[in-house]
């Protein structure tokens, strides 16, 4: 088991050379960037949106709930932990790993289907670097898209924990705002998460696109390669987050 | 030209080629039969270098395989066509967009050019009218057509072809089996095609090698193959009750 560990290490790092070489043809490299970007990127935002609205309403209650027993604390610091927990880690880590789920599954499933019925070896036949020309536009569209859609969440979980505060008379709407707004640090409540969620855009991209480029057999192992690749990235990103929180916030 | 000298192949502890030799030449349908696990497969694909062989060498038109420089290899691999078994089609991409694909990839054509070219490939594999249809909108004869379209829209020196009657009826599996020949002697293409079907052997085989256990075992053409007295080939050849009434025939 280790020894396979080390060895898909290796392979995963052999793959990335291949995949970061000077595209064939830019105008077939754009092309496909903006296919992967429509098809990775735009299509999540309905889920992001749901998931985001929600998680800040949740976030808000659960706050207000365990601040409430205290009178002595003033109510827009419900504000301030939701704009915390939210900024700090829910949406660059919580979305980035229901992210990973969706386009990682995705990435995986149409690269091996490609690989198991001979697409691959036909590019590789004409002398096409498939690594490069199927891989690099999907993680390329993940840095690009991913950070926009991390800066969404953001947003749309602080309107949903303001909203919902309002509406359960736990907070009001503009005391929301104002909470929100004090003691805010760009680097530590924006900077932090887009950086994170470049990592992760990295980190789904790469080794969703490794588990689906790798795959051997038929359909069954199209659909462990795709399994393979969301628990890969979801703990890829746990670890990544450990280590990336220790270093940016240290 | 294509020859392929003593080549061997092992995966492992499992020796696939033995050391074959073989001349395919130019304006020539290649045919290469035997049955599953003769090493067929593993003998196109040394050929077209997707594994590298163990001991031997490959030599397209006079330049060893082994001893190209990347670029050329890579320049090599625009003159070499393939028709796979499934077709291998980009099932993202409509059909004049397969078949355009090399095309946009490697050719420094204006899109005039190009979409003239499609055009004329199309008419050449009889395929008018599907330009915007996608391989799963098709029939299997239309998927393999397409494909054949694609591999020659470079104007390839060398044609592989790897079971292309797999999956096909036998009037369709005769039109494909006639397009590659006729196409082969068109365009001077020196092509190999890997099968199982007796009916491609006798209908457009130039130069049939029958492989048994990673050996070639017999050579000829394919009025050849039904008088040979090589028991191997005879034993492959024979198998069926057509074949067998055939040999009655003949004798």
């Amino acid at each position: 088991m280790i020894t396979n560990f080390f060895e898909g290490i290796g392979a995963y790092g052999v793959l990335m050379t291949k995949v970061f070489r000077k595209p064939d043809r830019w105008k077939l490299f754009y092309r496909s960037t903006i296919k992967e970007i429509q098809l990775l990127g735009i299509d999540s935002i309905g889920i992001v949106v749901i998931l985001s609205v929600f998680m800040g309403a949740i976030v808000t209650i659960q706050t207000a709930f365990q601040l409430s027993d205290d009178p002595l604390i003033p109510t827009y610091y419900i504000a301030m932990a939701t704009r915390e927990s939210i900024t700090l880690e829910f949406s660059p880590t919580v979305v980035s790993l229901i992210l990973a789920g969706k386009v990682g599954s995705n990435i995986s499933s149409s690269l091996g289907t490609m690989r198991v019925s001979e697409q691959i070896d036909a590019l590789e036949v004409m002398g096409v670097n498939s690594a490069n020309f199927l891989i690099l536009p999907k993680i390329v569209a993940q840095l690009f898209f991913n950070p926009l859609l991390i800066l969404m969440s953001m947003f749309l979980g602080l309107w949903g924990g303001a909203m919902a505060g309002d509406m359960l008379g736990l907070i009001a709407f503009q005391e929301s705002i104002s909470g929100y707004q004090l003691e805010f640090i760009v680097f530590e409540n924006v900077i932090y998460g887009l950086i994170k969620s470049v990592v992760y855009a990295f980190i789904i991209g790469s080794v969703s696109a490794y588990s689906g480029y790798t795959v051997k057999g038929g359909a069954v192992e199209v659909g462990i390669a795709s399994t393979n690749a969301v628990v890969r990235s979801c703990l890829a990103i746990i670890l990544s987050n450990y280590v990336l929180t220790d270093l940016l916030l240290n | 030209m294509i020859q392929v000298k003593g080549i061997h192949k092992s995966f492992e502890d499992n020796h696939v080629l033995k050391g074959v030799d073989v001349d395919f030449h130019r304006g020539e349908t290649n045919l290469i039969i035997g049955s599953s696990g003769s090493g067929k497969t593993v003998f196109l694909k040394t050929i077209l270098g997707l594994h590298q062989p163990d001991q031997g060498q490959i030599i397209y038109d006079g330049e060893v395989l082994s001893e190209m420089s990347k670029q050329r290899a890579k320049k090599l691999r625009q003159e070499i066509g393939m028709l796979f078994q499934g077709g291998a089609l980009f099932d993202s991409m409509t059909v004049a967009q397969n078949i355009r694909f090399p095309l946009e990839m490697f050719s420094e054509m204006t899109e005039h050019q190009m979409d003239e070219r499609v055009k004329f490939v199309m008419n050449r594999v009889r395929l008018e009218g599907a330009d915007s249809k996608f391989p799963s909108e098709i029939s299997g004869g239309m998927q393999k057509r397409v494909s054949i379209a694609r591999a020659i829209s470079m104007s390839p020196k060398y044609l592989f072809c790897d079971e292309p009657n797999s999956g096909l009826d036998p009037e369709t599996a005769i039109v494909i089996d006639q397009l590659i020949h006729e196409i082969t002697h068109e365009f001077g293409m020196t092509t190999i095609v890997n099968t199982h079907d007796m009916n491609s052997v006798l209908e457009i085989g130039d130069h049939v090698i029958f492989m048994k256990g990673g050996l070639k075992v017999w050579e000829g053409n394919s009025s050849e193959v039904l008088k040979s007295t090589n028991e191997d080939v005879e034993e492959y050849v024979f198998k069926s009750k057509l074949f067998k009434q055939v040999r009655q025939a003949l004798r």
